[in-house]
């Protein structure tokens, strides 16, 4: 499996003197369904706009599909999809005629077959001829979708193409994605729902003020950097002082009302459940009662992310 | 090149006009009509000194390359100034389309819809009059570089403004005056001397003489000259199109 993308130490530094991205390095296979995770003002967005050419990056490198990305821009923008985060369209026309305009623009005479199919997957085809004013929200988004991948390009990429879009639109629009990607579109998407990255997602990295804090398989990040933890409750409130906190650093105590979670670690296959327990025990009591809750995408998000800004 | 991406807005931008004819052709037509009203009350059967046409005659020629500019110029500004508000802009920079091929669209459209608007003025406006053409070629020449440097000053325009109040400024301070003072409604020879001078450093002022000397055969211009200006006018606003929209110039971040 070759590399749909290749990013290496890029940068961007806005007008303003913002710095957006502070080398970033990424791979992303080919035929990958890629996860580029962050939170708010992280640098996604500026990163996924130098690749679909609507920003200027200020230095670094991008391969994509094996060609130089800044050079080889016509053919490169041929294969590539991108959905902006923005909502953006066309106040004159309506969706089938802007969907027409878009193939045309990437050169590619409109085949209303797939056109059709675009309009009747984003369930949109009832709404093909009213002016694109008079869509809703979500519709606006679903139409952004659509107009990347009406070329039919082996790479998309999607800036959260959910936001906005009902649980059960954006069920089906996933359903969608995932049969592109079986059929070998390499997909790249930012969203905020992690459940919905971890479910769908074979790759994940995760960027921060500008930096790549992790890049790997979603497995990986979730068997080995990710944990369990210890939830414990009591009958009463229990609260985590600075005291307790160094005393019991090596499991990073958190409390929430009369909840205490300790993060566990896992050492040549064997968890220290043993040890938090115990320690639990000493310091707070007897629980009433005892979890083990296996860390999901948004407890490694959290920790990753606010491990690296301290 | 991406001809057929090319293609594509330009026939775009041409819908863009089409699908609000009442705007962007009767609207002018009517305007230009009732100036011909006017001024012919005004004016009766005075004929313009010096040049022995009657004011009358002498009015539409300038009239019809008003209107040609001033709508090659909305063509492509609001087109821009859209794209802009409507974050539409973008799709423009993701599509394999060069900075020549927009431009090339977006220019075409703006001649497209100035010679829409001639055509339309003119099949009003000759019937009151006994007007005919001396000189094709000077039309289509003038007609059409007219239009392009219009259009690229809208590409231009746009490009720069950030709001509408910019494009109002743009349009009340700089392309209204240059285009009442370039000669539509007199003959520079009814000027004083220095203004007549001041005249000949407004560009529009050889299209509106050269597009008129094409149907009067009267000018006030010397036609080798005026074809070497308005040439290099036409080239030197296509060129900074392309290069302004290249750069991504206000655009692009
Ligand atoms: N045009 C711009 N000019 C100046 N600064 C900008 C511009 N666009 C973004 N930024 C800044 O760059 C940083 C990264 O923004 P970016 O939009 O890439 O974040 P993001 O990861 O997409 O966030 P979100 O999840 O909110 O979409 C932010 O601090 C933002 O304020
Ligand atoms: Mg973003």
């Amino acid at each position: 499996m070759g590399i749909a993308l290749e990013v290496k130490q890029l940068t961007k530094t806005y007008n303003n003197g913002k710095k957006a991205l502070e080398g970033v390095d990424l791979s992303v296979p080919e035929g990958s369904f890629f996860a580029l995770l962050g939170p708010n003002g992280a640098g996604k967005s500026s990163l996924i706009n130098i690749l679909a050419d609507t920003v200027k990056p200020s230095s670094g490198q991008v391969t994509f599909l094996g060609k130089d990305l800044f050079t080889e821009r016509r053919w490169c923008k041929k294969q590539l999809g991108v959905v902006p985060q923005e909502i953006a369209f066309d106040p004159f026309f309506a969706p089938r005629d802007i969907l027409k305009i878009m193939s045309g623009m990437f050169g590619v005479k409109p085949d209303m077959k797939w056109i059709d199919e675009l309009l009747e997957r984003l369930e949109l085809s009832e709404h093909a001829k009213k002016n694109a004013r008079q869509l809703s929200g979500g519709m606006r988004r679903r139409l952004l979708v659509a107009q990347a991948l009406v070329h039919k390009p082996k790479v998309v990429i999607l800036d959260e193409p959910t936001a906005g879009v009902d649980v059960e639109l954006r069920k089906r629009l996933w359903g969608f994605m995932r049969e592109l990607n079986a059929a070998g579109t390499t997909i790249l998407l930012t969203t905020h729902y992690l459940e919905e990255a971890e479910e769908l997602c074979d790759h994940v990295a995760i960027i921060n003020q500008g930096k790549l804090l992790t890049s790997q398989s979603m497995k990986g990040l979730l068997d080995n950097v990710g944990s369990s933890s210890l939830v414990l409750e009591y009958p009463e409130e229990r609260i985590v002082s600075t005291d307790i906190e160094q005393k019991l650093a090596d499991f990073s105590p958190r409390s929430q009302g009369n909840k205490v979670t300790l993060c566990l670690k896992k050492t040549d296959g064997h968890t220290n459940f043993n040890d938090a327990y115990q320690a639990a025990l000493a310091t707070f009591g007897e629980a009433t009662s005892v979890n083990i809750q296996d860390e999901d995408l948004e407890d490694v998000f959290l920790r990753i992310t606010h491990e690296n800004q301290t | 090149m991406n001809w057929y991406g090319c293609w594509t807005l330009y026939s775009r931008e041409s819908r863009r006009f089409l699908n609000v004819k009442m705007q962007t052709i009767v609207a002018p037509a009517l305007t230009a009509i009732m100036y011909l009203i006017v001024f012919r009350y005004a004016m009766g059967a005075r004929s313009v000194p010096d040049l022995d046409v009657p004011y009358f005659e002498f009015l539409i020629p300038g009239l019809v390359m008003m209107a040609m500019m001033q709508n090659a110029f909305a063509n492509t500004s609001s087109s821009i100034m859209v794209g802009k508000l409507m974050n539409m802009q973008i799709f423009l920079m993701m599509a394999p389309l060069s900075a020549f091929e927009v431009t090339l669209a977006f220019l075409g459209a703006a001649v497209t819809r100035a010679a829409i608007v001639a055509v339309v003025l003119l099949l009003v406006l000759v019937p009151f009059s006994d007007m005919h053409i001396e000189h094709v070629w000077m039309i289509l020449f003038y007609g059409v570089c007219g239009s392009i440097i219009m259009g690229g000053m809208g590409m231009i325009g746009g490009m720069w403004s950030k709001t509408f109040d910019d494009m109002a400024l743009l349009n009340n301070f700089i392309i209204m005056p240059l285009t009442f003072l370039s000669g539509v409604f007199y003959s520079v020879k009814q000027l004083p001397e220095s203004w007549q001078a001041v005249n000949h450093f407004n560009p529009f002022f050889y299209l509106i003489d050269g597009f008129r000397h094409g149907f009067l055969n009267v000018g006030d211009t010397d036609p080798s000259q005026a074809v070497l200006i308005v040439s290099l006018a036409t080239v030197t606003t296509m060129f900074a199109c392309w290069q302004l929209w290249r750069t991504g110039w206000r655009l692009k971040d």
